[in-house]
């Protein structure tokens, strides 16, 4: 795949490490949430990030949000610089990328209308004109299939796929670039999802908005994204397209994450099921992270580095020493 | 009783209270200062003093009614200052965490372990008897509650999305802190704030009691209790109706308080 100009997004070693003090003036550790990781992201496309709770994959999400500080390398996005020293506003930040979060129930202060909600963040942004502010609150409202009479109502009187909607019209208000959407459906009924789903991808192809869709649900990745990440203990195992991904998984943990989907036509099929939990950032496991639960664990995942990535293909690379016999280094 | 009932009755005698300090000059019969008399000390309650007179011969109802002007005042004012102090203390300390909110922490712990009245004390022994130093001496030294609560509301309340968003947005920590939280987290405020000038105003009246607080001769239910102390057992209408007032008023603001929580508790069946 030839890369677009310049990608939208583009996260360089990031790395979000968390003090943690044990105890009273106790010892302070580094707790590793997010260790080198590398993403690029077009406008246009949706890039699914796949994980386990505890991986790291909110954290990136904060950090490119500029709500947590990235401990080390570089995050550009529409040409700002987020990370470092020639850091962005945290108002031009703000019109470049923004949020959905998983519980719409929080998410809308209880307090304001909806008019309030969506039209605080305009004037904020300068949008001085009451008229202009109220065009856009209604445009948005439309653009999420909510009539614009629904303004003056308070969180409380809609339901979650209703509130999930007027969430994700406050995150487009500003007109933003990228949209992270932090597990957009999984506080939704099952019912709802769909709607939402389709919702974001029509807003994508619409708006020409680039999607990072953070997820555990991989039948919802599946769906939504054009590429995937798939994340454990803070790095990216393996990333590559929807094809490649799905067709070809080749780390033993995207192989297990994608047999534990449903598959209503092989009913009968036992998925590969991993033992055990995510290991603590803490004290990450020596060698390959993922070695304690891995079925296939060799001699060499438990000691040293951990592994390089294995280029597999032009748009898919994947981190196991199972694959390094045969095919180049990336 | 009932929920509602907490909320009429406190209502109910703090309008009083509030109506008699407004129109003391049109509903006292005499003056609370000048009508010193000798002529008519210490009369019982009857029909030309309601209440009896007090050892100078001045008209007690009187000066009941001008007490409540200060008793009010001080009280609210006081309440208004502690609860601003404490609510920018707590929300503050609440939402940035960190060494500031170790040093919010400290200091509140200090305060509680003192107690109020004795903080208060040695305030006005510095200050000076007077009202000025009195709103002072008490407005800044009744404030860890009013911390506490507002600290503890806003952790549950800072991990919540809806603040998130409003940083993504670009919101700056005084919006965040006081147009996102401080409306979610009012509710308690406002029922720990009513209290409290309950607390004020017995703080004033013990102030008063000690002769450190509103100088004689200006009328003040604590003031009154003082000087009637010793004339307690010959004529006892002198201490037991600036008392009753007293008793009256705090009452009032604590009903209401209580009232008040059952109306805001998002809990309570009071809300909709």
């Amino acid at each position: 795949m030839i890369p677009a100009a310049t990608p939208l997004l583009s996260v360089q070693g990031l790395k979000v490490h968390y003090a943690v003090r044990q105890g009273w003036r106790g010892k302070h550790f580094a707790v590793r949430a997010v260790d080198g990781v590398d993403l690029t992201l077009r406008a246009g496309e949706c890039l699914g990030l796949v994980g386990e709770s505890g991986c790291g994959k909110s954290s990136i999400a904060q950090a490119l949000l500029g709500l947590v500080p990235a401990t080390a390398g570089v995050i550009r996005l529409d040409g700002h610089e987020i990370t470092g020293a020639a850091q962005v506003s945290a108002m031009a930040l703000a019109r470049s990328a923004q949020m959905v979060f998983q519980d719409p129930m929080s998410s809308l202060n209880p307090r304001q209308t909806i008019r309030e909600i969506l039209s605080a963040p305009l004037r904020l942004h300068g949008m001085t004109d009451r008229a202009e502010r109220e065009a856009r609150v209604a445009e948005m409202l439309g653009l999420v299939g909510m009539s614009p009479e629904v303004a003056s109502r308070y969180p409380h009187e809609f339901s979650g796929g209703q509130r999930q909607r007027l969430c994700i019209a406050r995150a487009l208000i500003l007109r933003p670039k990228l949209v992270i959407c932090d597990e957009p459906v999984s506080a939704l009924d099952v019912s709802i999802r769909a709607q939402i789903i389709n919702l974001l991808l029509d807003l994508k192809d619409k708006l020409g908005l680039a999607l990072l869709l953070i997820s555990h649900d991989l039948g919802v990745v599946e769906h939504m994204s054009d590429r995937i990440a798939v994340m454990y203990l803070g790095r990216i195992v393996e990333e590559g397209g929807w094809r490649e991904i799905f067709t070809a998984p080749s780390h033993p943990y995207t192989r297990a994450l994608i047999s534990a989907i449903p598959d209503p036509l092989h009913r009968d099929r036992v998925p590969a099921r991993l033992g055990g939990e995510i290991p603590s950032p803490m004290a990450p496991p020596e060698g390959c992270a993922f070695n304690p639960r891995c079925p296939q664990a060799l001699p060499q995942c438990q000691s040293g580095q951990v592994p390089d990535f294995t280029r597999l293909g032009a748009d898919h690379q994947a981190r196991c020493h199972l694959l390094k016999t045969g095919t180049s280094h990336a | 009783m009932k929920a509602g009932a907490n909320l009429y009755v406190g209502g109910g005698i703090i309008l009083l209270i509030f109506l008699l300090a407004v129109f003391a000059p049109l509903i006292a019969p005499y003056d609370p200062v000048t009508s010193a008399n000798l002529m008519y000390a210490e009369e019982p309650p009857g029909a030309q003093f309601w209440l009896g007179t007090d050892e100078q011969g001045r008209d007690i109802f009187s000066r009941i009614a001008y007490g409540a002007r200060i008793s009010l005042f001080i009280g609210l004012a006081v309440q208004v200052m502690n609860t601003a102090i404490g609510v920018s203390l707590g929300l503050s300390a609440g939402y940035i965490g960190g060494w500031w909110d170790e040093i919010v922490q400290g200091l509140t712990n200090l305060m509680l372990s003192i107690p109020t009245i004795v903080f208060a004390l040695a305030l006005m022994a510095i200050l000076g008897p007077g009202l000025p130093s009195l709103l002072i001496a008490l407005g800044m030294t009744d404030w860890a509650y009013s911390c506490r609560i507002s600290r503890a509301q806003v952790l549950t309340q800072k991990s919540l999305n809806y603040v998130q968003s409003a940083r993504t947005m670009g919101f700056g920590p005084l919006h965040v802190m006081f147009r996102e939280l401080l409306p979610n987290i009012s509710g308690p405020l406002i029922v720990v704030a009513t209290m409290g000038v309950g607390s004020a105003i017995m703080a004033e009246a013990s102030l008063s009691f000690l002769g450190l607080g509103v100088v004689p001769p200006n009328p003040s239910w604590g003031g009154m209790l003082s000087s009637a102390r010793e004339q307690l057992m010959v004529a006892p209408w002198v201490a037991v109706f600036p008392g009753l007032a007293l008793f009256a008023a705090v009452l009032g603001f604590n009903l209401l308080g209580d009232g008040l929580r059952d109306l805001l508790d998002p809990h309570g069946k009071g809300r909709k």
